[in-house]
């Protein structure tokens, strides 16, 4: 994986330094929390409802085994040993003080870590797809791609006060595991007729409270000119995007107002333009960064596991995935424990994963957006001596992919914004469906569930999508179906009216038999959503 | 009543005014009637306190109830982290905060 250069640290050093200085002129009093609020922001350092919460960049979710280790010492030492991995595939510290924050810092550039731009008006940390360079599905390793972009981004001066945040995701498979389109850009690395490698760029998707698709808006641009496409794209929109107005601001806003083709048509002009310039970092950089995305020393060995335990076959079907070396597998974490908090990792368990990554998995991990963890390269002849230590230490939920795999964002438990919890539903629901025994019946289905309209929790995106809202002082939730954040990506519909925590725990279940009920062979329960419509969904929940 | 809430600058924790400092439990808050606005300024311009605000509350045979349930999520901690509750959890049981 990339490892820093000596600018690199240069500038995450200088910054811990910086803070360290502000951090103390406002505990001294020579700064008021007016002066200091964009300062501590600017390293990710928020104040939430019970104490800071700090938020760590994992530069496209990738992490080798040290950097695991220190967010996990971290955990211990600052905090209340653990750690929350989020949608965006970062961490959050949730119990921060502000006397340690400095430190913290410290800390993690140490491992070559930080958390600069992980709040504010700028680029924030850059997403990729949690299997690549393992994914047997992909054109080529994204992530060089996404590095290059991670440096353009870092501390660019022209893009630092933007109208508002603004979100990358880089792909180079035909199966999106990023919610590449649900970005502020999407990037899709692809081949062209003459057998090229470009990107296809799609601009102006999102959650929040206007949900958006991202438009394709050009099919190919050469990567020799990916960085100054994506800086024409950044241009446009840091002169146009709203600024008057907080919930008009995002970029999907501007494309969508503006219309997809009058926004091309002045993303090509400036293109234009700055091709004449010459802002492209030179091919060195990329061809510089490349080996360290090199394929580690893959080894043939055995291609099946003896199935003989019933237990260890069903992780085996669960949660590992097809592997570009046919002796390998990526084997997936689950961060859901049935009745568990989703995402939630304690410092042993971050330190344990960091030695299986050692381990078994030459070095590497990955933050999955769904909030779990990914070791990418591990031997089939590996698996079950993995298992059995993840098992041991409660991280062995067989459940990629089920009803039991909820996404949850913080909520009313933790977040200063949110009109319900969201945790407690994904609790219950996991238990409901762990007790009833219909998780493995129900297959592939993806439950999202936010505690406000921000969406951090992609609700818009769930196959069942779950949102909080106050109804009266009250904790109240909508439901909507129909979503997806994947290649068939889709916005789900809201099923009518909200119910309270027990029926919304019960409306899941009731679409679950609807489902079932009406499936087909083979029918995802999106699927089958999408054959039969809204109707027999809302008949079974309100009649 | 009207009560008043913050965070302690350098911790970060959850403090409530109790009409000579800030304490760790939403039970030792006071009334403080329309003085809310001038306490805040001056505890805040004192550093004793960080982004302080006012709210409303009402005095139970419990103890101190803020009204909405933000509120009371902070004064005892995230329901889903019972482990990690503010000492006072024992004294309401969660039941107190939904
Ligand atoms: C607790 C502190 C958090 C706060 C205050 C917060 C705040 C927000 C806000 C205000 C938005 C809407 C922005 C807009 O549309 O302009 C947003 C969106 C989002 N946040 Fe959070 N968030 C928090 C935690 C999280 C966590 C823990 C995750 C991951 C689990 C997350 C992931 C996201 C995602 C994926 C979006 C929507 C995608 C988009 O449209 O950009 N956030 N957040
Ligand atoms: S969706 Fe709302 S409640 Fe949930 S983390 Fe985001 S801002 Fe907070």
């Amino acid at each position: 994986m990339y490892q820093y250069d000596q600018y690199d640290q240069a500038m995450v050093d200088a910054r811990v330094e910086e803070f360290r200085d502000q951090a103390q002129r406002r505990l001294d009093g020579k700064l008021t929390e007016d002066q200091f609020k964009p300062l501590r922001l600017m390293n990710g350092l928020y104040l939430q409802l019970h104490a800071y919460m700090l938020r760590v960049a994992i530069p496209y979710g990738t992490l080798n085994s040290r950097q695991m280790t220190a967010l996990g010492d971290i955990a211990d030492k600052y905090d209340r040993g653990y750690g929350h991995f989020t949608t965006r595939q970062n961490l959050q510290y949730n119990w921060i003080k502000l006397e340690d924050a400095a430190d913290i810092l410290a800390d993690l550039s140490k491992v070559e870590m930080h958390a600069i731009q992980t709040s504010g008006n700028c680029i924030r940390n850059i997403s990729s797809d949690h299997f690549a360079g393992a994914a047997h599905d992909e054109l080529i390793d994204p992530r060089p791609y996404a590095e290059l972009l991670r440096q353009w981004s870092s501390f660019h001066p022209e893009f630092t006060y933007l109208p508002r945040k603004f979100k990358i995701a880089v792909i180079a498979a035909e199966t999106d595991r990023a919610a590449m389109r649900l970005h502020d850009i999407g990037i899709q690395i692809v081949k062209n007729d003459a057998g090229e490698i470009g990107a296809s760029f799609y601009v102006g998707g999102g959650m929040g409270r206007t949900p958006m698709i991202a438009p394709q808006i050009r099919e190919f641009v050469p990567l020799d000119q990916l960085v100054t496409y994506a800086e024409a794209c950044l241009r446009v929109y840091n002169r146009y995007g709203r600024r008057d107005n907080k919930y008009k601001a995002r970029i999907k806003i501007l494309v969508h107002e503006m219309g997809a083709e009058e926004y091309t048509r002045q993303v090509e002009e400036e293109f234009a333009h700055l091709l004449e310039q010459g802002v492209e970092p030179p091919l060195a950089e990329l061809e510089r960064i490349k080996p360290f995305f090199a394929d580690p020393a893959f080894e043939d060995g055995p291609k099946s596991v003896d199935r003989s335990d019933p237990d260890f076959a069903l992780w085996v079907d669960r949660n590992t995935v097809r592997h570009k070396h046919d002796s390998y597998v990526s084997a997936v974490i689950s961060l859901k424990p049935v009745g568990g908090i989703p995402g939630d990792a304690t410092g042993d368990q971050m330190r344990l994963m960091a030695k299986l990554a050692k381990q078994y998995s030459f070095d590497e991990l990955r933050v999955m957006h769904t909030q779990n963890i990914v070791l990418p390269h591990v031997k089939i002849a590996d698996l079950h001596a993995l298992w059995t230590e993840l098992e041991a230490a409660d991280l062995g939920a067989p459940n990629l992919d089920t009803i039991e795999d909820i996404i949850a964002c913080p909520g009313l438990d933790y977040c200063a914004l949110a009109n319900a919890r969201s945790i407690p539903l994904a609790q219950r629901i996991s238990e409901n469906f762990a007790k009833n025994g219909r998780t493995e019946e129900l297959g592939q289905l993806k439950l999202k569930i936010s505690g406000c309209i921000n969406a951090c929790g992609h609700h818009h995106a769930g196959h069942i999508g779950i949102l909080g809202v106050d109804k009266k002082g009250t904790e109240n939730y909508q439901l909507s179906l129909g979503g997806s954040e994947a290649e068939d990506v889709s916005l789900a519909k809201i099923t009518g009216p909200g119910f309270d925590e027990d029926g919304v725990i019960k409306a899941v279940e009731t679409v679950t038999d609807v489902y079932l009920e009406a499936r087909e062979d083979g029918e995802r329960f999106l699927d089958t959503y999408r054959r039969i419509g809204m109707t027999p969904f809302k008949e079974a929940l309100y009649d | 009543m009207n009560i008043l809430t913050g965070n302690d600058l350098k911790t970060g924790e959850v403090v409530w005014w109790d009409g000579q400092n800030w304490s760790l439990s939403v039970h030792d808050a006071v009334d403080v009637g329309d003085m809310g606005e001038q306490i805040l300024a001056a505890e805040e311009a004192a550093r004793r306190v960080n982004v302080p605000y006012a709210l409303v509350a009402s005095r139970t045979e419990e103890g101190v109830r803020p009204a909405h349930i933000k509120d009371r999520v902070r004064a005892l901690g995230p329901t889903v982290r019972r482990d990690l509750a503010v000492p006072t959890a024992s004294k309401t049981g969660w039941d107190w905060v939904i």
